[in-house]
């Protein structure tokens, strides 16, 4: 680990003045302290976020809830509002990395965790993410966590974020604050970025500014939401494929669904096109797997990501036979109880 | 003075005869206070005044010789003190019980990941900054071969057969032929390798992770080029080791060069990464099994024929087909291997090496074969029991596998088992599987210590404990045989200043250094006996109390100054007389998505004879860990190799898939049948821990089939090949 300057901001205010050049913000440090150790990343300063009173807790705003920044994973998915309101971001959340982590991981630090493409944590590998212009080693290397959607040549990586996804399928938006002092907001999936040919370039964070808050939107009445993730062991692993929906039926058909997909893109990976397909069908695994065949088309594989497109088309269908009830299991659908 | 005595014939089962029924017991392990508080330390816990920190470099190309390392690249940085190298350092750890320092190639690089330099520093962050920018210059050589497949430099030995195998199988009314492959795993103990090296004048002192302390301290010195007796190592307690630390590795060697070079101590604790890139392995497997047998299912034909790996140089080769070899037995067996030569990290063992893999591949065939032959796969087993070993013609020392096979079936409601693929719960496919367990056993030449006082006893040996429970065991066993309350019996493990003995590997070390301590305790009773002036076997202690010859006297008062008593165990004529191994049966029932591929495993049931039993907790808590690592190797390890350069990929504990706690059921159980094994060793025990892995994951995978009709070749079963494999059977 290389030496580093380390600062402590008790304002919003304060913290704009000692972000500068090659300095780095850190909140619960679960991502960024792990890469300064392998050297990923040797940010020559840090600032310390994580005491802002100002970036703290969750408010209900009368539009929906405002999260602070700082909220840890574990106070959201554990929060009564959030758990009756927009379930699927509590599930999402749990269904993430270990009770020990989500204590320590904050909204904001949980966006913008990055990618974990191995050949990204080996120094000895040419990333682009990493170092641009290198070479991309997992083009030709061992990929079965790599996108299959928004990728480039120059880059495969997913992005790993569960909650992110969440957040994209309850079309929740980030609220940003620049350095000068203003604040904007934008919808979470409008946050990243492609990789094109800068994937070091993940988000449309401007040099300084920093996310202060996420806003979910009051949510609607009598949805069903499903997060089902799909991975390699049944706790503590990043998803193979993954489905957030948010699903409204309306009689026996289904109404409106909002569904957002991890572990298949460099951000939270959404398709107009598969939501639309599913307004107005009858709930079956017919009318669901010509939606998920609408998605996987536009999927392109490395060798060892082909398994995704059947998997992910498998697992929109188990998600959505949740979301219409056709099936209950052990961690079934949760209704939003919103009185309407 | 040490008195040896070799096992050569059946001993009396004298624990069952002292009568405090202390040993078996289910005690708490004395030492777990300490290590649940931190205050057991551990090789790299505390640095002693004045101690530098080194941070291992890795080479990064798969093959070729170094041309340079340029220290200027580093010197300069803050805290650093110097840069190590040369022909001393270590590429492979020892393989286990080496006792010499391991082959090594010079200054040429055989795998990317290679440790090639140390780098020492004030702090271990300066240390590991330098290792990252130090310019290390190649020769690379062209057209590596890293993938076993590819291979072209195969080494093969005739294989192993009795009668005629082919002509078996081509006359057997029903034939199985079926390739399975398994990949390389970690053996991923939670505590990383480290060592902190000191030397007083030409005397080194170095603390270490190290499963086997006897061997470790001659290939220490003879990677030093030193005698052994200038060498003390000590590793009083070892996070885990699942065979990685059978063998000293490149940091014992790393820290002990550069300590003596700078004076002053120097500790090298290895990342995690570099845990994955140079520890020993398992090596991938790719097997075939052949099984030919009649209708009614007695097996005619066996054959197990794999394909192993393993760099230049190194001789170990996973014994595949180990328990194939004696399991069922047939008229006609044959075993072939092959070693291919491949750079990557070197393989050695891992986790029952051969049976944790081995096993995966026979029990699924059985299971295929019980499928064809429409029979029960517990009666298909039943039906194959053999008498002797098939291959040895060895009678075996003991075996229960039967009733392990019957009584497992009976407690796991086996019968409830439906057909493959009629059983649904929701979104959920619900089956049963089983398999039979086998590891076979041995003993291993150890030596022990025992001191009595009016105080109490103090059990002396270099044995480790290295997670499994050897402080209990050899506490009880001793204050079994001395009469003594368990708290009165102190035990001093890990210092090769005591007695040497087996170490921790292959199960064997309770078998091993419990017959040591046994001894050297029973060589005490004859002393007492003698004071009290009655024969042996009229002597009881209990309780503090000795009895005998009409007498009873507190122990106390017979004992003026200290009796020490030492003895050493060894394998003799039993072990050739006599074929020994553990058996067992495992069942499981899994839940596979119907969907998503996922499977869950509900419940495991692991009925297991394993001679006696020293302590039913800790033994149990071995048995329930090797049936966790057989579902690690049924569904989630799998150690990824870059195609190009062979390196490890996936280099960390959020890479690399342990069963995490979801994975592992609520309803774990482990039934042991009542055994004595007479012909093993002095007290009547086998091995554990691994006979737990063996045929677990088997059971896992079977089960699956029968959930879903989905028969996974490739291992692990994740959810992408549990889903090709349900779409091949029409599910
Ligand atoms: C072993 C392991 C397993 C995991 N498994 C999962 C999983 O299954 N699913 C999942 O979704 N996640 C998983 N995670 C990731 C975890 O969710 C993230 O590490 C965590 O959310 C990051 O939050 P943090 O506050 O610790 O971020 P930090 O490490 O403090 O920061 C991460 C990045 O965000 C920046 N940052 C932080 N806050 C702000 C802000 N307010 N404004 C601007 N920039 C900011 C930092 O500069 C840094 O670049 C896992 C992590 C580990 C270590
Ligand atoms: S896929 Fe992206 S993150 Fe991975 S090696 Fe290539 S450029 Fe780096």
């Amino acid at each position: 680990m290389r030496d580093f300057e380390y600062s402590r901001a008790e304002t919003l205010s304060g913290a704009a003045g000692q972000i500068g050049e090659g300095a780095s913000v850190v909140a619960g440090g679960t991502n960024l302290l792990d890469l300064m150790k392998i050297q990923v990343m040797s940010p020559a300063r840090l600032v310390d976020i994580s005491r802002i009173g100002e970036l703290q807790g969750i408010s209900d705003d009368g539009e929906g809830l405002r999260i602070g920044a700082l909220a840890t994973n574990s106070e959201l998915a554990a929060d009564g509002r959030i758990r009756s309101g927009w379930p699927l971001l509590s599930r999402a959340i749990l269904a993430g990395a270990s009770a020990q982590i989500r204590n320590k991981a904050t909204t904001g630090g949980n966006l913008l965790q990055r990618t974990r493409c191995p050949y990204f944590y080996d120094t000895a590998m040419a990333c682009n993410k990493r170092s641009p212009g290198e070479g991309c080693a997992a083009q030709e290397g061992v990929g079965r966590m790599l996108a299959i959607f928004g990728t480039s040549e120059h880059c495969l990586a997913a992005h790993p974020s569960d909650m992110a996804v969440a957040l994209t399928a309850l079309r929740a938006e980030v609220e940003i604050r620049s350095k000068e002092g203003e604040t904007r907001r934008l919808p979470v999936t409008e946050l990243y970025r492609l990789p094109g040919d800068r994937p070091d370039l993940e988000t449309v964070l401007a040099p300084g500014e920093i996310i202060t808050a996420v806003r979910l939107p009051a949510p609607m009445a009598e949805t069903r939401q499903v997060y089902s993730k799909v991975r390699d062991r049944a706790s503590y692993a990043f998803a193979l494929v993954s489905v957030a929906a948010v699903v409204q039926m309306d009689g026996d058909r289904i109404g409106s669904a909002s569904l957002a997909f991890g572990g298949v893109a460099p951000r939270p990976w959404t398709d107009p096109e598969v939501d639309q397909a599913l307004v107005g069908a009858a709930p079956g695994d017919e009318a669901f797997g010509n939606a998920a065949d609408v998605l996987v088309a536009q999927a392109q594989c490395h060798p060892d990501t082909e398994f995704k497109k059947p998997l992910l088309r498998r697992t929109l269908i188990a998600a959505l036979r949740e979301a219409t009830g056709l099936a209950e299991t052990a961690t079934g659908a949760s209704t939003a109880r919103i009185p309407a | 003075m040490t008195k040896t005595f070799r096992m050569n014939e059946a001993q009396p089962r004298l624990l069952d005869e002292t009568g405090q029924g202390i040993v078996g017991a289910p005690l708490d392990r004395p030492e777990g206070p300490k290590k649940v508080s931190g205050r057991a330390h551990y090789a790299a816990d505390g640095l002693p005044e004045g101690a530098a920190q080194g941070v291992l470099v890795r080479a990064t190309i798969a093959r070729g010789r170094i041309t340079g390392i340029d220290e200027d690249s580093v010197s300069g940085l803050e805290g650093v003190i110097g840069v190590f190298h040369g022909p001393e350092f270590l590429r492979n750890p020892a393989q286990g019980m080496a006792g010499e320092a391991p082959v090594q190639p010079g200054g040429e690089v055989h795998y990317h990941g290679q440790p090639i330099a140390l780098v020492v520093a004030e702090s271990f962050e300066a240390a590991r900054d330098a290792a990252q920018r130090l310019v290390v210059t190649y020769e690379a050589e062209a057209g590596v071969v890293t993938d076993p497949a590819r291979s072209e430099e195969l080494e093969q030995d005739d294989p192993e057969t009795a009668g005629d195998f082919e002509a078996a199988f081509a006359a057997a009314e029903v034939t199985l032929d079926r390739s399975y492959t398994t990949p390389a795993q970690a053996a991923a103990a939670m505590e990383p390798h480290a060592a902190l090296a000191e030397w007083e004048g030409d005397e080194l002192t170095l603390r270490g992770a190290l499963q086997m302390l006897r061997f470790n301290k001659e290939e220490l010195a003879d990677s030093l080029g030193i005698p052994a007796e200038k060498v003390r190592i000590l590793a009083p307690y070892v996070g885990g080791g699942f065979g990685s630390k059978l063998g000293i590795g490149p940091e014992a060697v790393a820290a002990a060069l550069a300590s003596r070079t700078l004076g002053r101590p120097v500790r090298v604790v290895m990342t995690r990464q570099t845990v994955f890139d140079a520890v020993l392995r398992r090596t991938e497997t790719s097997q075939r099994l052949r099984l030919g047998a009649d209708r009614d299912g007695r097996l005619r034909a066996l054959s197990h024929d794999d394909r192993v790996s393993n760099i230049q140089g190194e001789g170990f080769a996973e014994p595949v087909s180990q328990a194939s070899q004696f399991l069922y037995g047939a008229e006609g067996l044959s075993f072939a291997q092959t070693l291919a030569r491949v750079s990557r990290t070197p393989a050695g063992s891992v986790r029952a090496p051969g049976e944790a893999v081995g096993m995966l591949a026979l029990e699924q065939a059985m299971d295929e074969l019980a499928e064809m032959l429409e029979m029960c796969p517990v009666a298909l087993r039943l039906k194959n029991l053999p008498e002797k070993n098939p291959m040895t013609g060895q009678p075996f020392s003991a075996t229960r596998l039967g009733d392990c096979l019957r009584e497992g079936a009976e407690r796991f409601g086996w019968d409830a088992r439906k057909p493959m693929g009629s059983r649904r719960e929701g979104e959920w496919y619900v089956g049963m599987g089983m398999a039979s367990a086998a590891r076979s056993n041995m003993l291993v030449k150890s030596a022990a210590r025992v001191r009595l006082s009016g105080e109490g006893a103090v059990v002396e040996t270099d044995m480790t404990d290295i997670g499994t429970g050897t402080y209990a065991i050899l506490g009880q066993i001793a204050a079994e045989m001395l009469g003594l309350p368990v708290e009165k019996v102190e035990v001093r493990l890990g210092d090769t200043s005591f007695p040497g003995a087996s170490g921790s590997g292959g199960s064997f070390g309770a078998n091993s250094a419990g017959s040591a301590t046994f001894l050297a305790a029973k060589a005490i009773r004859e002393t007492l006996a003698g004071r009290m002036g009655c024969g042996l076997s009229e002597l009881t202690l209990q309780e503090g109390i000795a009895r005998g010859g009409n007498r009873e006297v507190p122990l106390a008062e017979l004992i003026e100054e200290e009796l020490v008593e030492e003895a050493s165990v060894e394998a003799g004529d039993t072990s050739e007389s006599h074929f020994s191994s553990g058996f067992g049966a495992h069942f499981a029932e899994v839940a596979v998505h119907a969907y998503t591929g996922e499977v869950r495993v509900r419940r495991m049931l692991g009925v297991m004879a394993m001679g006696r039993i020293l302590n039913e907790k800790t033994a149990r808590s071995q048995a329930l860990g090797g049936m966790i690592w057989g579902l690690g190797a049924a569904l989630t390890e799998e150690m990824a190799h870059d195609p190009r350069t062979g390196h490890v990929v996936s280099r960390d504990l959020a890479n690399y898939h342990v069963p995490a706690h979801a994975d592992v059921p609520g309803d774990m159980t482990v039934v042991f049948l009542e055994e004595r094994d007479d012909m093993a060793n002095p007290i009547q025990t086998k091995g554990i821990g691994e006979l737990g892995i063996s045929g677990a994951g088997a059971a896992i995978l079977n089960a699956v089939r029968n959930a879903c009709g989905a028969r996974v070749y490739d291992m692990p079963a994740t959810p992408d090949r549990v889903i090709a494999a349900m779409e091949a059977a029409g599910f």
